[in-house]
C-alpha cells in the first residue's frame, strides 16, 4: 500500500489528477500560435522562456464541450516522453494524497475517449478526482486518422 | 595512472589525425616522388608516432614504426626512389598502426597481431648497408609532445650524436639546471649556431600545434544553443526598444544587435569545418579501389577551403563517398577500354565544392562512360519502378535520374565494391534528410556529374515573415525568389486561370499559384476577393511557384526549434520559431507546401505514382520540346524527336501554289504551314526572312512557319495537357504553351493537290 501525491485541476467540472512529479510548473494562460491543419486538440503554440511548447486542450481532448468564450484556460506544464507539453485545464486545484490502491472504476458518465484515459478514480470528501494518464492525453491521433474526439455532450 | 591515460588519449586521437594526413601525403607523393617537403612531412608523422609509442612502451607499434621511418630516412634522404611497392608497403604499414591503435583504443594494450612480415618487407626496401641511426634516438624525452626536443632535432640535423644529447639529458636528470642546447655546447658536442638553428626549427614545428585548441564538440553543440537564445533575445529586445522610444535604449539595442550578429558569424565559424577533412581520405579510397579494380584514376579536388557545419559535414560523408567509389568502380572504364574509345589511359574524378546562394554545392565528376539511358530505362523496367507510358515522355536526363529511386541497382555483375548494398535511393534519402538535394547529367562516353546542393547550417536560417489570416509564418529565405504586389484592377485581372488553377503570369512566365490560407484552411469567407495580392515567389528543387499571403513582413534570422511528435502527422511546417515580440511562428516547409497543393511537378515521394502524376524533385515527364513563338503572346511545343531541321527561307523565295505555299529545299519542295495562320490570332506579317521549323512524319516532310525559337525545354508536358488535342494547353516549365499536333499540320500541309486551303488567305504575297 503506496500514497500518491496528485496535482488537481479541473476540466468541464470534472476534478482530475496528475502524479506531482509529472508536473513542471503551472502558469497563467499564455498567448498561443494557432496551428492550421493540426489535430483538433492542438490548441497551440506557447513559448516557455524561448523553447516552443505543445498546448494540448484537455476539454477537447477529453471531449468535453468547449470553453465559453472570454474563459481562460491555466497552462498546467508536464514533463512526457515527448518533452514538455502544456495541458490547457479550467482551473488549478491543490495537491491531494490519495490511496494508491484505493482507485475505483471510472463513473459511468464519463464516455469515449475520456474514459481511456482515466486511470483511476478516487472518491475524496468533496468530489470525485480523476487520475489523467499524462502520456496518454498528450499523444494525438492525426487529424486524418478517424475522430479520436468524441462529439461532446453540453452540461 | 589516470594521466597516463589521458596521455594514451591524447595520443590516440593525434595519431589517426596523423595517419589521415599520412594518406593523403602518400598518395600525392606518388605524383611527385622527388618532394622533399611531403617526404619530410611523411618522415616526421611517423616519426612522432614512433617516439610517442617508444615512451608508452607500445613495443609492436614502436617496432613497426621503426622499421618504416628508417625506409623513409632512406626515401628522404635521396638514398632511395620511391617505387610503387613502396608506396604499397608504407600504406600497409598505416593500416597496420591503424588496426594497432584501434586494439589500444579498445582495451588499452596492444594487439597481438604479427606484423613480423610487414617489418622484413620494409627492411627489404631500405638498400642493404643501411643501419638504423635514428634507433639510437628512442628515446626520447616526453616532455613538449608539440613540438620535439631540442636535442632531437639537433640530432635530427647531425649537430650532434645520439649519445651527447643521451649524456646532457641525464646530467638534466640529476639536476643540471641548464638547458640541454647550452649543456652540449657545454659539452663540446654541438656549436651555438647548430642550438638556435635547432631551436628555430622547433618552434615552427610548434607553432602549428599551439595555434588551435581541442574542443569536445558537446560544448559547441551547448555554446550553439545559447548562441540561438541570446539571437531570440537580441531580437525581443531590439523590437521592445523601438516601441518604447528610448533614444539610449535604442543605441544600445542597436549595438547589442550588431554585436549579437558578429557573435553569432563568430559561433557558427567555430562549428564550421573546410570540406577537406573530409576530403582528406578519399585520396586514399581512389587509389585503393582504383587499384582493386584494375585502373588508373586521378583525383583532382578544387574548393578545399570550402567550410561546412560540422553536423552536415558528418552528414554528407557517406553519400559523398558512395558517390566516389561509385565514380571509380562503375564510371570510370578500365584502362584498355579508355584508350579504345581515344582517353587517356588515366581516368578523371574531379570533386569540386563552392558556396552558392547560402548553400554548399558538391559536384562529383569522372569522364568515365556516362550512364546509358537505355539501360536506365530498361531496368527501371524490369523492375517495376517505372510505367512504360510514363518512361516514353521522360528525357534522358529523367531516365538518367531514375537510379536515385529505391530499389535500384544497375551494377551488371555484383563487384566487390559496389555490392555493399547502399545505393543511390539511400544516398538521395541521407541527402535530404539535411535539407540537400542530388542530381545526375550524364553525357555517353563523356562521364558522369553528380550535383549535391547542401545548406550551410540548420540551426539559425533567415527567414522572410509573412502574414496569413492574422498569424504570422516565416518561410527560409533559400526558397525565396521574389515578391509581387498587385494592385486595384490588377489584382483581379492579373491571375488567370488554366484547368481551375491559378496562375500568373510573371515577365512571360506562367507563375503557379497557391493560397496560403486556402492551404492551410484558415481561409476567411471572402479570402479570394482582395483589393492587394501579395505574391512570395518561391523556388524549390527546380520548381517556381507564387504563394498568395496577406502581408510580409520582413526578413530576419530566426532560430529554429524543433516541433513535437503531435505535429508529425502535418508536413507542411519544418518547425517553429520565436519571433521579436516573444510569440511562436511556424516556419512553412516550402516543398511539402507545394506538394500539398498538388502542384505540377512537385512531388517528391510519389516514385511509382500512375501517369500524369507529379514526379519526384524531377522536371515533367516527357519527351523534349521546341518551343516557338508565333503571333502575339503564343508559344507552340514541337516534340523534338519530329524536327529534323530549323531553317530560314527568304521571304522571296517562297511560291504560291494556290493558297499553299511551297518552297525549294534541297531537291525537294517542302510545303509550309504558318503556325500563326493556324494557331494564333493573326498571321504574321510580311518579313524578310521566315523561321522554318522543318518536320517529319510519316514519310511527310512539312515546314511549320514561327515567329522565333524560344527554347528546347527538356521538361515534358503535364499529365492533363497531353492529349490527342492540338490545341490542348500545357504547362511547359510554367509558361503556356499549345501543344502541336504534327500529324495534323502535315497532313493539312500534304501533298494532295486539291485539298481546300487550310491557312487563311491573309498568308498570301
Amino acid at each position: 500500500m503506496s500514497a500518491a501525491l496528485l496535482s488537481t485541476f479541473t476540466v468541464d467540472g470534472h476534478l482530475f489528477g496528475v502524479e506531482v512529479t509529472a508536473v513542471q510548473e503551472v502558469i497563467r494562460y499564455q498567448p498561443m500560435t494557432r496551428v492550421p491543419l493540426a489535430p483538433a486538440a492542438l490548441a497551440g503554440l506557447i513559448n516557455l522562456r524561448g523553447q516552443v511548447i505543445t498546448a494540448v486542450d484537455l476539454r477537447r481532448r477529453l471531449g468535453f464541450a468547449d470553453r465559453a468564450a472570454g474563459e481562460l484556460p491555466t497552462d498546467v506544464i508536464v514533463r512526457t516522453n515527448d518533452g514538455l507539453v502544456s495541458l490547457l485545464v479550467d482551473r488549478i486545484g491543490e495537491v491531494v494524497e490519495v490511496d494508491d490502491e484505493a482507485f475505483e472504476e471510472p463513473p459511468e458518465t464519463l464516455q469515449g475517449v475520456g474514459r481511456e484515459l482515466i486511470r483511476g478514480a478516487y472518491q475524496l470528501d468533496h468530489a470525485l478526482l480523476l487520475r489523467l494518464d499524462v502520456q496518454g492525453a498528450v499523444e494525438l491521433p492525426p487529424p486524418a486518422g478517424g475522430s479520436g474526439i468524441v462529439a461532446a455532450t453540453p452540461m | 595512472m589516470e594521466d597516463l591515460d589521458e596521455i594514451i588519449a591524447e595520443f590516440l586521437v593525434e595519431s589517426h589525425e596523423n595517419l589521415d594526413q599520412l594518406d593523403s601525403d602518400l598518395v600525392a607523393l606518388e605524383q611527385d616522388p622527388t618532394s622533399r617537403q611531403l617526404l619530410g612531412a611523411i618522415f616526421r608523422t611517423i616519426h612522432t608516432i614512433k617516439g610517442t609509442t617508444g615512451f608508452l612502451e607500445f613495443g609492436r607499434l614502436e617496432a613497426l614504426t621503426h622499421a618504416g621511418e628508417s625506409l623513409l630516412s632512406k626515401l628522404r634522404d635521396g638514398e632511395l626512389q620511391l617505387t610503387p611497392e613502396v608506396t604499397g608497403a608504407l600504406l600497409t604499414m598505416v593500416d597496420a598502426i591503424r588496426s594497432l591503435l584501434a586494439a589500444i583504443e579498445a582495451t588499452g594494450q596492444e594487439s597481438e597481431a604479427d606484423h613480423s612480415e610487414l617489418i622484413a618487407t620494409l627492411n627489404r626496401l631500405q638498400q642493404p648497408g643501411a643501419d638504423a641511426a635514428p634507433a639510437e634516438r628512442r628515446r626520447r624525452s616526453p616532455a613538449a609532445p608539440a613540438g620535439p626536443p631540442v636535442g632531437e632535432v639537433i640530432v635530427e640535423h647531425g649537430g650532434a650524436t645520439g649519445d651527447d644529447v643521451r649524456l646532457a639529458v641525464t646530467a638534466q636528470d640529476v639536476g643540471d639546471p641548464r638547458p640541454i642546447g647550452e649543456i652540449l655546447v657545454s659539452q663540446g658536442s654541438t656549436t651555438t649556431g647548430e642550438v638556435s638553428l635547432a631551436l628555430e626549427v622547433q618552434a615552427e614545428r610548434r607553432s602549428v600545434a599551439d595555434g588551435s585548441i581541442r574542443v569536445e564538440v558537446d560544448r559547441l553543440d551547448s555554446l550553439m544553443r545559447l548562441m540561438g537564445e541570446l539571437v531570440l533575445t537580441r531580437n525581443q529586445s531590439v523590437a521592445h526598444a523601438a516601441v518604447a522610444g528610448d533614444a539610449a535604449l535604442v543605441r544600445a539595442s542597436a549595438r547589442l544587435n550588431l554585436i549579437t550578429t558578429e557573435l553569432q558569424e563568430v559561433v557558427l565559424r567555430m562549428r564550421m569545418q573546410s570540406i577537406d577533412n573530409l576530403w582528406s581520405k578519399l585520396p586514399r579510397v581512389t587509389r585503393d579501389l582504383a587499384a582493386a579494380c584494375g585502373k588508373s584514376v586521378r583525383l583532382e579536388l578544387e574548393g578545399r577551403e570550402t567550410e561546412l557545419d560540422k553536423t552536415i559535414l558528418e552528414a554528407v560523408k557517406d553519400p559523398l563517398t558512395h558517390l566516389v567509389r561509385n565514380a571509380v568502380d562503375h564510371g570510370i572504364e578500365p584502362p584498355q577500354a579508355r584508350l579504345a574509345a581515344g582517353k587517356d589511359e588515366q581516368g578523371l574524378l574531379v570533386l569540386r565544392a563552392f558556396h552558392e546562394g547560402g548553400q554548399v554545392n558538391l559536384q562529383v565528376r569522372d569522364d568515365g562512360a556516362g550512364i546509358d539511358p537505355a539501360v536506365i530505362a530498361a531496368k527501371a523496367l524490369e523492375g517495376g519502378l517505372v510505367g512504360e507510358e510514363e518512361l516514353a515522355r521522360m528525357n534522358e536526363r529523367e531516365i538518367v535520374n531514375l537510379i536515385f529511386l529505391p530499389g535500384f541497382s544497375t551494377a551488371a555483375a555484383v563487384t566487390n565494391v559496389s555490392g555493399r548494398g547502399v545505393g543511390m535511393d539511400v544516398v538521395k534519402s541521407n541527402l535530404e534528410k539535411i535539407g540537400g538535394a542530388i542530381d545526375v547529367g550524364s553525357v555517353i562516353g563523356a562521364g558522369t556529374t553528380f550535383h549535391v546542393k547542401i545548406p550551410l547550417t540548420l540551426a539559425i536560417i533567415p527567414a522572410l515573415t509573412v502574414l496569413c489570416a492574422g498569424d504570422r509564418y516565416a518561410i527560409p529565405t533559400v526558397n525565396l525568389a521574389q515578391l509581387v504586389r498587385l494592385e486595384g484592377r490588377q489584382a483581379q485581372a492579373g491571375i488567370e486561370r488554366i484547368s481551375g488553377a491559378p496562375v500568373y503570369r510573371l515577365r512571360g512566365k506562367l507563375l503557379p499559384l497557391i493560397y496560403l490560407d486556402r492551404e492551410l484552411e484558415v481561409a476567411g469567407p471572402d479570402g479570394s476577393r482582395r483589393d492587394t495580392v501579395l505574391i512570395v515567389v518561391l523556388e524549390v528543387e527546380d520548381r517556381r511557384f507564387g504563394l498568395v499571403v496577406d502581408g510580409v513582413l520582413d526578413t530576419q534570422e530566426i532560430v529554429v526549434k524543433p516541433l513535437s511528435s503531435q505535429l508529425e502527422h502535418v508536413p507542411v511546417y519544418a518547425g517553429a520559431t520565436i519571433l521579436g515580440d516573444g510569440s511562436v511562428a511556424l516556419i512553412l516547409d516550402v516543398l511539402a507546401l507545394a506538394q500539398r497543393a498538388h502542384l505540377a511537378g512537385t512531388g517528391r515521394e510519389q516514385a511509382r505514382a500512375a501517369p500524369g502524376d507529379a514526379e519526384p524533385a524531377r522536371p515533367r515527364t516527357g519527351p523534349a520540346l521546341l518551343v516557338a513563338s508565333v503571333g502575339r503572346d503564343r508559344q507552340v511545343a514541337i516534340p523534338l524527336e519530329r524536327v529534323t531541321r530549323l531553317e530560314e527561307f527568304p521571304a522571296g523565295s517562297v511560291e504560291h501554289v494556290g493558297s499553299r505555299e511551297l518552297v525549294q529545299y534541297g531537291e525537294e519542295i517542302l510545303p509550309l504551314v504558318r503556325l500563326g495562320g493556324d494557331l494564333g490570332p493573326r498571321a504574321r506579317a510580311e518579313d524578310d526572312a521566315l523561321t522554318v521549323v522543318v518536320c517529319s512524319t510519316g514519310g511527310r516532310t512539312v515546314g511549320l512557319v514561327v515567329d522565333a525559337i524560344v527554347d528546347i525545354v527538356e521538361g515534358g508536358l503535364p499529365g492533363r495537357g497531353a492529349g490527342a488535342d492540338p490545341l490542348g494547353t500545357a504547362v511547359v516549365r510554367h509558361r503556356i504553351t499549345e501543344l502541336l499536333d504534327v500529324e495534323q499540320a502535315v497532313r493539312e500541309a500534304g501533298p494532295r493537290p486539291y485539298d481546300p486551303p487550310t491557312v487563311p488567305a491573309r498568308g498570301g504575297p
